[in-house]
């Protein structure tokens, strides 16, 4: 069976900053792996090497057992089906709820209006937002508007689902809302890379933890060992500031 | 808290109050006010003024064509010039952030002469165009001239407008959709155009002022007839009475536009601000 994300030997600059040092990491198809890890460790760059959105310097990123840094390949044809979810939602704020939903399944995937806008209402509803169709993101709050983005995302049908840092941004008591909607896409057996700092949903939801620091993998396996019974004391350290900041 | 305490002395009796150095310091400033305006209106010759600025009959005779010719030519100058730079303007903006690196040099150098040149030289310019060129003649003559010569100045400062305003659209706008697998041109086109265009209202608008006042100089082109503009038929009428009322009354109507037009700049301005 093909990998859902396959990343071997991976590495980027930014000039001369080595940001990722030789990643190699798969995700298999219906797996939820979460990627923790410090401040500038490189969990969003490896996040945004799997759609490309920043090009891999060195490596290969494969998806469904397609290699997307093939120079080849119709990236934007690919894109359609990873969905990503962004820290700072980037819903589009000169269009509604609905609208967010329905353009680019009408101008990438060439839905008639009429489709997209059901299939739009199914995903909104689904998310918890099916009462906002017609509100601009402005008028509504952090938490629904990232699951305006997520419903966006899974209207396009991805067959995996990519965030980076989905409740960062949000109000503490709003970050549960968020946190439910992905829990139900990860029972639905949904593909998930899902870079985060709530260490709560990755010990309960996720069937993998990757652990970065410094631009490589340190720890990688079940929640219950890296998350658990970390082997490495950078695991340990990270993981003692995160549970239990005040003891600094 | 109530009981003062004894390292703070009362104010000295010599010493002012603020507030009434302020009420002093206002009462100059009204008596100085007062002197100038009781200079003005002694010394200065009002008749003589009336005569030479608001002379009645010579902006009767003056009206009916200052609307007729002289209003309409200056808007088809300007919102022609308007036009030129809002497509051309748009154009170079795209190309001025373009990862094609000669687009971005000829971009850049397009508006820094553009922007750097006093506009008057262009105009003088484009009426010695016919000599540099033998045989081309502008399009569509001197309407064509003067269009000209307001796009060619106008793309410039749009361009730098129109940069503004797509740099000014965040990053995530474009990522979001370029995941959700629309080409860089369609995400431009859907996604951060759009945003562009609300953002870049306010400062166009100001651009379109900046045009009208600019269409003054088609008065270099050596312009008569049918074709003149407002600062040519008040200069024009000005020279043939021997009386700066027409200049005075082609003045007012320029105000009559440029004014509600700035007014609206500011108000859109403000509601940008607002937030959508
Ligand atoms: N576009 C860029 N240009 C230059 N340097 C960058 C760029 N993006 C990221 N970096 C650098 O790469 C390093 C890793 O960044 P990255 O965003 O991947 O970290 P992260 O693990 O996601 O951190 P955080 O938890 O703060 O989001 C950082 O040092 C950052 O400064
Ligand atoms: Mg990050």
């Amino acid at each position: 069976m093909t990998h859902a994300i396959e990343v071997r030997d991976l590495h980027k600059y930014f000039g001369d900053n080595e940001v990722l040092k030789g990643i190699d990491f798969t995700v298999e198809p219906g797996q939820v792996v979460c990627v923790i890890g410090p401040s500038g460790s490189g969990k969003s760059t490896l996040l945004r090497c799997v759609n490309l959105l920043e090009q891999p310097t060195k490596g290969q990123v494969f998806v469904h057992g397609r290699e997307l840094t093939d120079p080849d390949v119709d990236i934007d044809a690919a894109r359609r089906h990873i969905g990503m979810v962004f820290q700072q939602f980037n819903l589009f704020p000169h269009m509604t709820a609905l609208q967010n939903v329905m353009i680019a399944q009408q101008r990438v995937l060439k839905r008639s209006r009429k489709e997209a806008e059901v299939v739009a209402r199914e995903n909104l509803a689904k998310v918890g937002v099916g009462d906002k169709c017609d509100s601009y993101p402005a008028q509504l709050s952090g938490g629904q508007q990232q699951r305006v983005a997520i419903a966006r995302a899974l209207a396009m049908n991805p067959a995996l689902m990519l965030f980076d840092e989905p409740t960062s941004a949000l109000d503490p008591e709003l970050v549960g809302d968020v946190l439910t909607v992905m829990r139900k896409l990860a029972e639905e057996g949904m593909t998930m890379l899902v870079v985060t700092h709530e260490m709560g949903f990755a010990r309960e939801v996720a069937d993998r933890v990757v652990f970065m620091d410094g631009g490589v993998i340190v720890e990688d396996g079940p929640p219950s060992q890296v998350i658990g019974a970390p082997k490495h004391e950078r695991t340990r350290t990270f993981l003692r500031r995160v549970l239990h900041p005040e003891e600094r | 808290m109530t009981t003062p305490s004894p390292t703070v002395a009362e104010p000295g009796p010599a010493r002012l109050s603020p507030r009434k150095k302020q009420r002093i310091i206002r009462t100059v400033q009204y008596v100085v006010l007062a002197a100038a305006a009781i200079f003005v209106v002694f010394y200065a010759d009002w008749s003589s003024l009336a005569d030479n600025f608001a002379k009645p009959d010579v902006a009767e005779k003056a009206l009916p064509d200052l609307f007729r010719i002289a209003l309409k030519n200056t808007i088809i100058y300007t919102l022609g010039g308007f036009l030129l730079s809002f497509v051309f303007g748009l154009i170079l903006a795209l190309m001025r952030i373009s990862q094609v690196r000669p687009y971005r040099w000829i971009a850049t150098v397009y508006i820094e002469i553009f922007r750097g040149l006093p506009a008057l030289v262009v105009f003088l310019m484009i009426t010695f165009l016919p000599l540099a060129l033998p045989g081309f003649e502008v399009p569509g003559g001197t309407y064509g001239q003067g269009i000209l010569g307001l796009g060619l100045i106008g793309t410039a400062y749009q361009a730098e407008v129109f940069r503004a305003g797509l740099q000014a659209v965040p990053k995530g706008q474009t990522e979001a959709a370029r995941s959700l697998g629309m080409s860089a041109a369609r995400a431009q086109f859907t996604v951060v155009i759009p945003q562009a265009v609300r953002i870049v209202i306010p400062p166009t608008t100001n651009q379109l002022v900046a045009l009208l006042k600019d269409s003054s100089l088609v008065l270099f082109l050596g312009v008569s007839g049918e074709f003149v503009e407002l600062a040519k038929f008040g200069n024009d009428l000005a020279s043939q009475y021997s009386n700066a009322t027409p200049i005075m009354v082609a003045g007012l109507t320029y105000l009559i536009v440029t004014i509600p037009l700035g007014y609206l700049a500011t108000k859109l301005e403000r509601r940008k601000g607002a937030g959508r």
